[in-house]
């Protein structure tokens, strides 16, 4: 069996960047973030990076590692609050921007990943997301609507973080830690995944896998993880 | 008496209806879940991947991997099941979500809706609410009647930029309640918070509506 695993990130990211590439980067919020390979590319130093993600990070957190070594020259996100230098970047000119509904991030994803070039759409119709898009009318229950043609992406390569994965690459995320993981693992031409156990073949339930291996072609054990939480929320225990 | 934030997510709840699955965005549409009638199964959904949202976790009990998409801890119940960005959305884009509640910045007399920029200012981005608008079959707004420098937020046409356009069912501020029968009709002032007139809503209203 070939051999998938790697003894660290830099190691399993030897020979795949470049300046210029396209990645596409798992999490949300700061929740299932790849932050071992995060913390590989920063050091490595990959320049003028286009990065697919629906976050951004937070200061110091997450992308916003590479945003403060300026590695970043666009980003293909939803929603970028709680970054102040993202804000200063964006609004300064230095980082270009493409807002994209998450929806249709995932779908992008997804579609790309599926060799599906393009797809239609209501999400985004008369608004500033469909400005220079192709506009199709096509009929529904309701009558005739509107749709915009968004562009499937495939990406150089995928970063993601996982659970729990066997030595073949089949793969389990953990609660709302999936999100972007499992789209954007399929849409790299290379998909390298963290997570926090490998486990022999045969070790998982078959029918119980979120990734299948095919999609992951390299792999490396980043625990121990120190996990953080963007808004920790409690309630109060009843008293006794 | 205008309604307080917690009256007016109260006053959106009673749209809900018995198997619901509902979204509800972040601010006082948070709120709605704290006013789900007795009885009532209404399953939340969360964008970043979950069905059967539960309360906020008893201190300790915090998972970093368990967050809603406003990315505050939460817990899951005996209900729950987690999937991916691309199925959650393709639940919302799908039709497959009965009710969404957000806010909103401006909502135009013919439905239009603006709650993601603000030119200049406010460059966080859309997240989810595109598709939430585009794609569920109920869309309610809960938003304050005027904005913070008094000016009517439902009006003639949007001056931010939109979020989707003709897409808004019903709308409840702190002062009344507007509701149209469908995207071809007018919006139509249906119920005044106690104490409050129907010449006071038109006094603070811009857009035009059926009284």
């Amino acid at each position: 069996m070939a051999q998938k695993i790697y003894p660290d990130a830099a190691a399993a990211l030897d020979g795949v960047l470049f300046d210029g590439m396209t990645i596409c980067a798992g999490g949300f919020g700061l929740c299932g973030i790849p932050e071992r390979l995060i913390d590989a590319i920063r050091e490595a130093g990959t320049k003028d990076l286009t990065i697919a993600s629906n976050n951004a990070g937070i200061d110091g957190e997450g992308l916003g590692k590479l945003l403060r070594t300026r590695q970043v020259k666009k980003m293909i996100s939803s929603y970028v609050g709680e970054n102040k230098e993202f804000e200063r970047q964006f609004l300064s000119g230095e980082l270009e921007v493409e807002f994209c509904p998450q929806g249709t991030l995932a779908e992008r994803c997804r579609a790309g990943g599926a060799g599906i070039p393009g797809f239609y759409t209501k999400t985004g119709v008369g608004t500033q997301v469909a400005e220079g898009k192709e506009v199709k009318t096509f009929d529904g229950p309701n009558g005739p609507k509107d749709y915009i043609l968004e562009r499937g992406i495939r990406a150089d390569l995928a970063i993601i973080k996982g659970w729990k994965a066997d030595e073949a690459g089949n793969l389990m995320f953990r609660k709302t830690a999936r999100n972007f993981n499992q789209p954007m693992a399929t849409a790299g031409k290379i998909c390298i995944a963290e997570v926090e156990e490998i486990v022999p073949v045969g070790s998982l339930d078959a029918d119980a896998v979120h990734l299948p291996g095919i999609y992951v072609n390299r792999m490396i054990l980043g625990a121990p993880y120190d996990k953080k939480i963007e808004f920790r929320t409690v309630r109060e225990r009843a008293a006794p | 008496m205008p309604w307080d934030r917690n009256q007016m997510a109260a006053r959106a709840a009673q749209e809900l209806r018995d198997g619901y699955y509902v979204n509800l965005g972040i601010g006082i549409p948070t709120l709605v879940a704290n006013n789900i009638p007795a009885g009532m199964t209404v399953t939340l959904q969360s964008e970043n991947g979950m069905l059967g949202i539960g309360p906020f976790p008893f201190e300790g009990e915090e998972d970093a991997d368990l967050i809603n998409a406003g990315k505050q801890t939460i817990s899951e119940l005996p209900s729950s099941v987690y999937f991916s960005s691309a199925d959650s959305f393709a639940m919302i884009r799908g039709g497959h979500i009965d009710l969404t509640v957000l806010g909103a910045m401006e909502v135009a007399e013919n439905g239009d809706i603006a709650n993601w920029m603000i030119p200049g200012k406010m460059i966080k981005g859309m997240g989810g609410a595109m598709d939430l608008v585009a794609g569920v079959k109920q869309i309610i707004v809960v938003m304050e009647h005027s904005s913070k420098h008094g000016e009517p937020k439902f009006i003639p046409d949007c001056t931010l930029p939109l979020t989707g356009k003709n897409v808004v069912d019903m709308i409840v501020t702190d002062l009344c309640v507007f509701r149209r029968a469908d995207h071809n009709s007018r919006f139509t002032l249906i119920e005044l918070a106690p104490g409050v007139t129907a010449d006071e809503v038109a006094a603070k209203t811009t857009a035009r509506y059926d009284s």
